[in-house]
């Protein structure tokens, strides 16, 4: 049976390597992404280890406010002098480096804009000397308050020379340094990873990006000769006492590198998402590919039964073929992955000042491989497996029609797992905890594979409904009755594409009625007649000087000016943004909030106002108090005053001004604006803008200009998932070369005999075209109908967090609707083309 | 090579030939796996006439019928059909050709599963843009006998319907020649002589021509004239044939001719 099942094999070659290549492209994207992270992830810990290797011990204090990357942004503590004179005066330290580092040192390049970086930290730190593998390019270090020293990734950016005076922003406004020196790192590298680096005189980073003199962020202990780290470590822990974390040098590289890979694991978790929906697209594919070849190979089987083949024996041999298929599919697209994962290393390491440790081959890469690769190919196989040993053996000897099989039982199935998905998806948003996730997951899931199994029943009526769109040529006609014969295969092929096509479309519907809802809103509510607000890297709000905002509210034809604070805080315990206002009733009229409960006044100090469904959440009411704590203040108790109703601007603890001073940056991020009538809005905002000259980051727009800005980040979001999303699309265009590859090889007599009437080769290819086009276009309008309803699903269930309002993007619904037919007419070309090249003659040899 | 003399059996050009062979070879293949299928066949195909092509299996019969019909390129040697020669005509051309002037019916086969009858009939047609001859088409039912017929697809019909079907498709749309190869082949004697005389009457009262290949003497007694073919070479021929004289060519030739001179 063996030689047997070898033969069939290598006699379906094309068919093969179409199927096969979906679970190569899958296995590549998995192992591709293991690959990538193990060799950024062991970058790292060198980097980290080499920055660390002068270091024996590091002392850090506890956390101000401990979050992971997810929750919002970690505050470390700070050191003081006094804690670094009780380091030192521990047996065995032969030398004690204070060190200063914090994100937020905005330089202002030789354009005059504020140099930004996408994502890196910008960061402000002390200069240490040449320690721990900096090395001096250019000049020398600070050695003045008025000086500063920057790496070589910042100097290149900021095209800044040595000599120039330089604006840098930090938690204080804008102060003016003479660039003395630039600095790079051991091994020619410019800079740690892709950070900015600028380097102060000790007491003014401690000043400008602490805001504390006599602070530290760290403390870097060199043992004396002979002893050994660990236990200067825990002498260094006894001495201080609680509150602080002592680590080895060793250890600390470690958690350093490690807090870098927590965040490589999520990218890592995005990659094996959009791979697992290709191998979900892919299954669709191997699924249909076997099923075709069973019905082909009836007869074949039928003989096989009749000469004596055990049941047993057929499940055999299929599931035999899918294990080869499986296996040779996975360690190519392992291969393939090694390679895609090198690639985006090298790519990734270059954009990056990374030394890249070389490339790896993890185990997690090998084992997921080829776990996905046979086990996605052989679940998919498993259902033709069974009907191919279903064949009775006179089916040998029969003139095989495959009867046309009743949809009944599939529809009824499809119908209740649809249900059930759809109930999953609406139970999953209506709750909350950690089984949220898994319950859409699982809702989506069986909602695909719920319409994938109705969609036989369907493609019959939208198949005739769309190929009436063709049937005006004969050859149009005939590829819409060949799209309509094997409506289980035309379903699967076009259930391929659904799931893809679905899928942005559910996004783009959500990010639509997102924007759309935000926008309504705040065409509603947004009465400020200006905004000022900051345009900076992801995690930092921009903020200007606190000092301009009396200047600003007396400028002629400005009413008023509410100032907006923001602060990662700990309240209750709980990780949470911080608001202060100057002016709430004025905040609570531009933005139409309103009062749930209590008053909105403006708080007096030891007071907040916080949103209804927040304060619900927590079972806080009105009266009731609250313990808040700042990054650099004490924890300080609060007293609730007043509710308001959620809008998607605000929602959570709005405090007075109180609470800035233990704010990083005691600055405000935001402003909005009022005008007095008739004033003239031009010359105000000119007048706006010419007191945020030393604020290069801050933008003074109206609400449209605002939102447009705020809301081009989703369009971009949406891009990046559609362009992921198109690695589900390109395996289920694989999946319809393949079907009509299959359809054209199966009806070859039947091709020869319309060639030997008359049909030409150019109407042989538009019949096959419109085949195609017929499938594709099922396909996207099933995507695009599933798309939607998942979509309305999530706006419905997000409705209480300020999705109000559904809003389909119908013109990029008509978008995807025209690239499904086009990638019809693509995947048409090859098969058309055979079906072209058929020879006349094959129609009347008798075989 | 040397192309050996076949005797011309229709000497006079008759200006109403409805196909023509001149000097027509067909090689396959090359070297050692070569064979001639066809050495030098001259043969003319009158008008309004039923012909059989006999001879022994492997003679080269489908070859010379697929040759005629333009389904495969001559090596040697000039096709006509009509007044059209076929050699040099590119794929457009014969497209064309077979649209305009040819009509087949298949041993098996013939029609396409997804039609109806009348589909499948209308579909030469349909493919070269005319309008069906109303008058013409029931015409033609009425002959094949499949007026109640028309809306069942091929799997619903006997393989003798389904080839009556096939001869209604060639015959509709009036071609210059319709050539069949076997096309009761596949048929009990019954079904076949229904196919057979529904032939003969569309040469007989239409004036069609039809070349049919046939292995079966009794098929081609209903023709009017049958040339036999031995070794790719034109070696008999016979008009108003009879089973019994078809036999007796057959006998006659299986002692001049030994089967399998390649070289
Ligand atoms: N495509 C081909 N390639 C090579 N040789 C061929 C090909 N087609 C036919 N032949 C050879 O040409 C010769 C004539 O074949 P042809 O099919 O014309 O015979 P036939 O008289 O129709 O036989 P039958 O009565 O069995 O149908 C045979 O020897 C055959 O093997
Ligand atoms: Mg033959």
């Amino acid at each position: 049976m063996l030689r047997a099942t070898v033969k069939s094999l290598l006699a379906r070659k094309l068919r093969l390597v179409l199927s096969g290549l979906a679970v190569l492209l899958g296995v590549m994207f998995v192992s591709g992404s293991f690959v990538l992270t193990d060799a950024l992830g062991r970058s790292f810990d060198n980097m980290f280890s080499s920055a660390m290797a002068e270091t024996d011990v590091l002392v850090a204090a506890d956390p101000a406010i401990d979050v992971s990357e997810l929750e919002g942004e970690a505050v470390p503590g700070l050191l003081r002098s006094a804690d670094r004179d009780t380091v030192a005066a521990v047996p065995g330290v032969a030398g004690v480096v204070g060190e200063v580092q914090a994100d937020g040192a905005r330089v202002i390049g030789a354009d005059g804009k504020v140099v930004t970086s996408f994502g890196p930290p910008r960061f402000g730190a002390n200069w240490t000397g040449e320690t721990g593998g900096l090395e001096l390019r250019e000049g020398r270090g600070p050695s003045a308050d008025d000086e500063i020293a920057i790496n070589v990734t910042l100097a290149e950016l900021s095209k800044l020379k040595v000599g120039d005076r330089v604006g840098v922003l930090t938690t204080k406004p804008k102060q003016m340094f003479t660039l003395v020196g630039v600095f790079g790192y051991e091994g020619g590298l410019p800079g740690r990873g892709p950070v900015h680096e600028v380097r102060f005189t000790e007491p003014v980073a401690q000043e400008l990006m602490l805001g504390t003199p006599g602070a530290y962020t760290s403390l870097s202990v060199t043992a004396a000769p002979g002893t050994d780290p660990a236990a200067l470590r825990d002498a260094i822990r006894g001495a201080l006492g609680d509150g602080y974390q002592v680590q080895t040098g060793a250890e600390a590289a470690a958690a350093i590198a490690d807090g870098f890979k927590e965040a490589l694991s999520f990218f890592n978790n995005i990659l094996l998402g959009f791979a697992g929906v290709a191998l979900f697209v892919g299954t669709f594919l191997i699924l249909n590919t076997f099923s075709i070849i069973v019905a082909q190979r009836t007869k074949e089987l039928a003989l096989s039964r009749a000469l004596g083949a055990s049941r047993r024996q057929v499940i055999g041999s299929v599931m035999v073929e899918a294990l080869v298929i499986g296996l040779v599919a996975a360690v190519l697209g392992l291969a393939a992955g090694v390679g895609v994962g090198a690639l985006l290393a090298e790519v990734a390491a270059s954009f990056s000042s990374l030394v890249l440790a070389g490339i790896g081959l993890p185990l997690a890469a090998v084992i997921s491989a080829f776990v996905v690769g046979i086990g996605v190919t052989m679940i998919a196989a498993l259902l033709p497996a069974v009907r191919a040993s279903r064949v009775p053996p006179v089916a040998a000897l029969q003139e095989v029609a495959t009867p046309d099989r009743p949809l009944t039982k599939l529809t009824v199935s499809g119908t209740v797992l649809g249900a059930l998905g759809t109930g999953a998806i609406a139970y999953g948003l209506a709750t909350d905890g950690d089984a949220v996730l898994w319950l859409l997951l699982g809702g989506v899931l069986a909602a695909f594979v719920g319409v994938a199994l109705l969609s036989p029943a369907l493609a019959r009526p939208a198949v005739s409904v769309l190929g009436r769109l063709f049937s005006w040529s004969v050859p149009g006609k005939l590829g819409r009755l060949n799209s309509g014969r094997n409506p289980r295969r035309t379903a699967i092929t076009a259930a391929a594409l659904m799931v893809g096509v679905a899928l942005i479309t559910g996004v783009n519907t959500i990010i639509t009625s997102a924007d759309r809802s935000l926008r309504g809103d705040a065409t509603d509510a947004f009465q400020a007649d200006l905004i000022i607000s900051g345009q900076g890297s992801p995690g930092m709000l921009p903020t200007f000087d606190e000092a301009l905002l009396p200047k600003m509210r007396e400028l002629a034809g400005v009413r008023s000016v509410a100032a907006e604070y923001n602060e990662q805080a700990v309240i209750d315990g709980e990780p949470r943004m911080a608001t202060a206002v100057t002016d709430l009733p004025t905040v609570v009229q531009d933005f139409s909030l309103v009062a749930a409960a209590g008053v909105l006044s403006q708080p007096a100090p030891g007071e907040v106002v916080v949103g209804e469904s927040y304060a619900a959440d927590s079972g806080l009411a009105v009266g009731d108090t609250v313990t808040a704590r700042l990054p650099r203040g004490e924890p300080t108790t609060f007293r609730i005053i007043g509710m308001y109703q959620a809008t998607p601007f605000y929602g959570g603890f709005i405090f007075g001004p109180d609470i800035v001073p233990g704010m990083r940056t005691p600055a405000p991020s935001f402003a909005y604006v009022r005008l007095a009538d008739g004033a003239d809005a031009a010359a105000a905002r000119k007048g706006l803008e010419a007191l945020l000259v030393d604020s290069p980051e801050m933008l003074v727009e109206d609400t449209g200009q605002f939102l447009d800005r705020e809301l081009g980040e989703s369009a971009q979001l949406l891009l990046m998932i559609q362009v992921l999303l198109g690695l589900a699309i390109l395996i289920a265009v694989l999946g319809v070369i393949n079907t009509l590859a299959l359809s054209v090889l199966e009806r070859t007599r039947e091709l020869g005999l319309l060639r030997a009437i008359g049909l030409s080769r150019a109407a042989t290819m538009r019949m096959v075209t419109v085949e195609a086009v017929v499938i594709t276009v099922f396909g996207a309008l099933l995507g695009v109908a599933v798309g939607i309803g998942l979509g309305a699903a999530v706006v419905q269930g997000l409705a209480d967090e300020g999705l109000k309002e559904l809003a389909i993007p119908w013109s990029q619904v008509g978008v995807y609707l025209v690239l499904g037919a086009l990638v019809g007419v693509l995947a048409a070309v090859l098969p058309a083309t055979r079906a072209a090249r058929i020879n006349v003659l094959s129609a009347i040899a008798h075989d | 090579m040397t192309p050996a003399a076949a005797p011309p059996l229709t000497r006079q050009r008759v200006e109403t030939a409805a196909a023509r062979a001149t000097g027509l070879w067909k090689v396959y293949g090359t070297g050692e796996a070569q064979v001639i299928a066809l050495r030098g066949v001259d043969v003319e195909l009158e008008r309004g006439r039923f012909t059989a092509i006999m001879g022994p299996s492997g003679s080269g019969k489908s070859t010379l019928m697929h040759c005629l019909a333009g389904l495969d390129a001559v090596s040697r040697g000039q096709v006509h059909v009509g007044d059209t020669e076929l050699t040099g005509l590119n794929d457009a051309g014969l497209t064309r050709l077979r649209r305009e002037k040819i009509g087949f019916i298949f041993q098996q086969f013939n029609l396409l599963p997804t039609l109806t009858a009348e589909e499948n009939i209308l579909l030469p047609l349909a493919i070269a843009g005319r309008k069906p001859d109303q008058q013409w088409f029931r015409t033609v039912i009425d002959t094949v006998g499949l007026g109640d017929r028309l809306g069942h697809r091929p799997s619903q019909l006997s393989g003798g319907q389904q080839q009556r079907v096939a001869c209604a498709r060639a015959l509709v749309s009036r071609p210059e020649v319709i050539f069949a190869d076997e096309p009761t082949g596949n048929l009990d004697s019954r079904s076949g002589a229904e196919v057979l005389g529904f032939l003969r009457r569309s040469v007989t009262e239409y004036g069609q021509t039809i070349v049919m290949v046939t292995h079966d003497a009794n098929a081609a007694a209903y023709a009017d004239r049958v040339v036999f073919l031995a070794d790719g070479q034109l070696v008999a021929e016979l008009t108003q044939p009879t089973p019994e004289s078809v036999l007796d060519t057959l006998k006659s030739l299986d002692r001049v001719a030994p089967a399998g001179a390649e070289h």
